[in-house]
Order: C-alpha cells, then structure tokens, then sequence
C-alpha cells in the first residue's frame, strides 16, 4: 500500500506492506538511517521515536498505521545547525558510549523536556525521575550515570521543566 | 511473491464490526505492542483491521451510578494520568503507570490487553479486584461479561469471532473500601512481572466484611483467591494478614519460567496478599 505520512515537517510517501515496520521504513524506504535497530521486541528503545507527539517504538508500530501520521526522528531533533539542549548536553557531559542506544534517548529525553514531563518535581526527586521517563531506552554499555547527567543540565538549560 | 497483507482502518465501530465479521481471521491491531513484537519473525497476517484511534471507543467517562466506563482503545498514558482512576479504581492507574515504560504506555491500550489475555497482563489483576465488566460488541449487538468470567484458559477468552472488545466498565466501590495493587519484576520499571496483585478490601468497623484478592502471573490466567478472600472475613486488620497469610499456603501452584520459579512465586504471592491486609491505611 501506499503511505503518506510527516516525518520531521516534510511530506513523505512510501510504498510497503502494512505490515512492514514504521523502522524499516525510516530506515530503508526514506534512508533515515539515525533511527537504530536494537532488539526488534520493543523493549530496548534504540528505535524511539515521536508519532503524532508521543514517544515510540518504531520496531512495532506497523507501517500501514502511520499513514496520514506525524512522525519525528533523531534527524528532527535540531532546528537547522543548532542542535536540541539535550543532544548538546549529551555531547557535552559525555552522555554517550557505543552510540546505538544514543539516538532513542535523544529522542526520548527531548520529548521529557519538550513536554516538561519533569515539571514539578522537586529537584531531590529528578533524577529518579529522569531514570524512570527513560526506563525504555537501554544503554548496554550502562553509561546512564553521564546520560542521566545530561538530561538534567538540558532540563536546566531549558527551565522550567 | 506472498500476497500483499489488506489493511483497512475503518471509520467507526460499525464499520469496524461489519469488517470483524465478515474477516474473523484479520488481525484486530491497536497499538501492536504485543502483535508488532518480532513482527520480521512472524507470520504474515491475511489482513489488519486497525482500531488504534478508532473513533468512539477511546475515552474514559463516567458511567451510571458512580461507575466509571473505559474505552478500549484508552492507552496506559492515558489511563494512568486520568484523576478519577487514580483516585476512586487505583489498581488499575498504579498498573497503567508500570506497564512497560512511556514508549509501551503510549501505545498499548486496555482492550489489547484484554484481548491477548496474557498470565502477565498487568491491568487484568486489577479489573478482576475491581470487579470490572468488559463490553463486547458485533453487528449482532452487544453484550456485557464479568472480568471474573471472562478468561477460559490461556490465553483464551469469551470473545467471539466476530465480537470487538469496546470498553471496562468499573462498578463504584462500597464506601470504606481499600484498594491495593503491587506488581513485583526483575526491576522497578520496564519489567515483565514475576507476580502481580491486586485487592479490594471492605472495612466496617474496624473489620474486614468484603474481600477481592486477585493474582496474576501465578496460573494460566488471572485469578481470584476465594481462600483468602473467606479468611479474613470478620477480622481485624492485623489478625487478617496473619489469616491471609495462612490461607495462601497452597492456594496457588505457579511455575517455573525463564522469569521466576514456583517457590519464589509462591512465597511473594504470600507476603503480597499478607502486606494488602496490613498495609491498610
């Protein structure tokens, strides 16, 4: 069948089985290839991304369910050559290992930051806070201790959050 | 060439029904975070009949008398964000939040996990303590089914195969009546459970004279403790988790599964119906 779907403001067209995942999709139909492939169960979250607002698991959303749907990749994250607070915060706090896991907790941690999901917590609180909104998202490597740190300097950065 | 799997997302119910009916062998996918899992390992599907954000059977309102009516298509997001869950039916919100993380909770709904009707469905413990009825319907009309009858096995239930599941609708509870639910995993969030329960306890003065304790993860389906439940009849706190505790002793055989063994299962399945009744507040 053929999609028509939004991916990171732009109109998109595809041609696949409704069946086919929304990440291969991304990755071999429109070769949006920042969207990772961990463990195709939907429960690592190397694969996360934004559909219609919310955070997802592209290895089990079926793609003919994404036709006339918004979907936002790593790729959506900056505005132009200005990169999202947490993609910076990642980078500057080290916030990173392999990098497979990378892309799925960016996307995650700016939809907690864009959607201030941190909002009232007390500060005390954030970071287990922090740990939970990104339970999805594994980091094999176990780096949370510096990925974490990177979230709360962008929740910071952005305020209010 | 295999042929090109048919898909079709209908309007409404109606048209969804006429679908069902006349395709009982397409996959009904809502959020397809159980159907999607692997989805390259899996056999094609003839068809899909997509429900996700099928118009009419999404939202939570409130019923008649007090009672409270979730579509099935109501994501854990949204369940366990609506106030009037978390305040008056807690088990099912307390569930909704620890279903999986933000990724699995923004996608799977409630009727998909009536449906597939797993030992470990999170949210099913809780329908069965809250004394839930699932509405089904089909283009020969509806019906309504007590959670208590609604599992036939594993994984089996009292869907037929042109029926939809459209909503959980949660009776009010009698006034004094404590709520309960703990889910115990591998780790806090994101885990499968290992054992699950919930509970509906009545107190009147000062005892116990109503008790639903539902357990998941310990039997081919959820279930109702009825030993339990007739135990602490008449009793005080205290002296309740001590018969709880007793009465457990077994009342269930779980198994033995890559996620847990059967004494492990048995003896946490104990102290979470025990800490129900002394955890009362």
């Amino acid at each position: 069948m053929k999609i028509e779907l939004e991916v990171n403001g732009q109109p998109r067209t595809a041609e696949v089985s409704p069946w086919a995942r929304l990440l291969d999709v991304l990755r071999e139909d429109l070769r949006l290839t920042g969207t990772k492939e961990g463990c195709g169960e939907g429960e690592c979250g190397a694969c996360s991304v934004l559909l219609d607002g919310e955070v997802v698991n592209a290895c089990i959303v079926a793609a003919g369910q994404c036709h006339g749907r918004r979907v936002v990749t790593v790729e959506g994250l900056a505005r132009g050559e200005v990169l999202h607070a947490v993609q910076r915060a990642l980078v500057a706090c080290g916030g990173a290992q392999c990098g497979i896991c990378t892309p799925g907790i960016a996307v995650c941690a700016a939809h907690v930051i864009d959607r201030k999901l941190l909002a009232g917590k007390p500060v005390a609180e954030a970071r287990a806070a922090v740990r939970e909104l990104l339970a999805g998202n594994i980091c094999r490597c176990t780096g949370y201790q510096l990925i974490v740190d990177a979230v709360l300097v962008a929740v910071d950065e952005v305020g209010d959050s | 060439m295999t042929p090109e799997t048919a898909y079709t997302r209908p309007r409404d119910l109606a048209e969804a029904l006429a679908v069902r009916a006349a395709q009982p062998s397409w996959m009904v996918l809502a959020g397809g975070t159980d159907l999607m899992v692997s989805a390259i390992h899996k056999r094609v599907p003839a068809g899909i009949l997509d429900l996700w954000r099928l118009p009419g059977v999404g939202a939570i309102t409130e019923g008649a008398g007090g009672g409270l009516v979730i579509g099935a298509g109501a994501t854990w997001l949204e369940i366990g964000r609506d106030a009037r869950v978390a305040k008056a039916w807690s088990p099912l919100a307390l569930a909704a939040r620890e279903i999986g993380a933000l990724q699995i909770q923004a996608r799977g709904t409630l009727g998909g996990n009536i449906g597939t009707s797993s030992p470990v469905g999170d949210s099913l413990p809780a329908l069965l303590a809250l004394d839930a009825e699932i509405e089904v319907a089909s283009v020969r009309g509806r019906r309504r089914v007590p959670y208590a009858a609604w599992c036939t096995g594993y994984r089996t239930t009292a869907l037929a195969a042109d029926e939809l599941i459209v909503a959980a609708h949660l009776p009010p509870l009698a006034a004094g009546t404590h709520l309960a639910w703990r889910k115990v995993g591998t780790r806090r969030a994101q885990s499968i459970s290992k054992v699950m329960g919930a509970a509906a306890m009545r107190v009147e003065c000062g005892v116990v004279t109503d008790a639903r304790i539902a357990l998941g993860a310990v039997a081919d389906r959820p279930i109702r403790i009825a030993a339990v439940e007739q135990a602490v009849r008449g009793l005080a706190r205290a002296a309740a988790a001590e018969a709880a505790r007793a009465a457990m002793r077994g009342a269930i055989r779980p198994i033995d599964d890559v996620r847990s063994s059967a004494s492990y299962r048995d003896l946490v399945a104990e102290n979470l119906v025990a800490r129900f009744f002394s955890g009362m507040i």
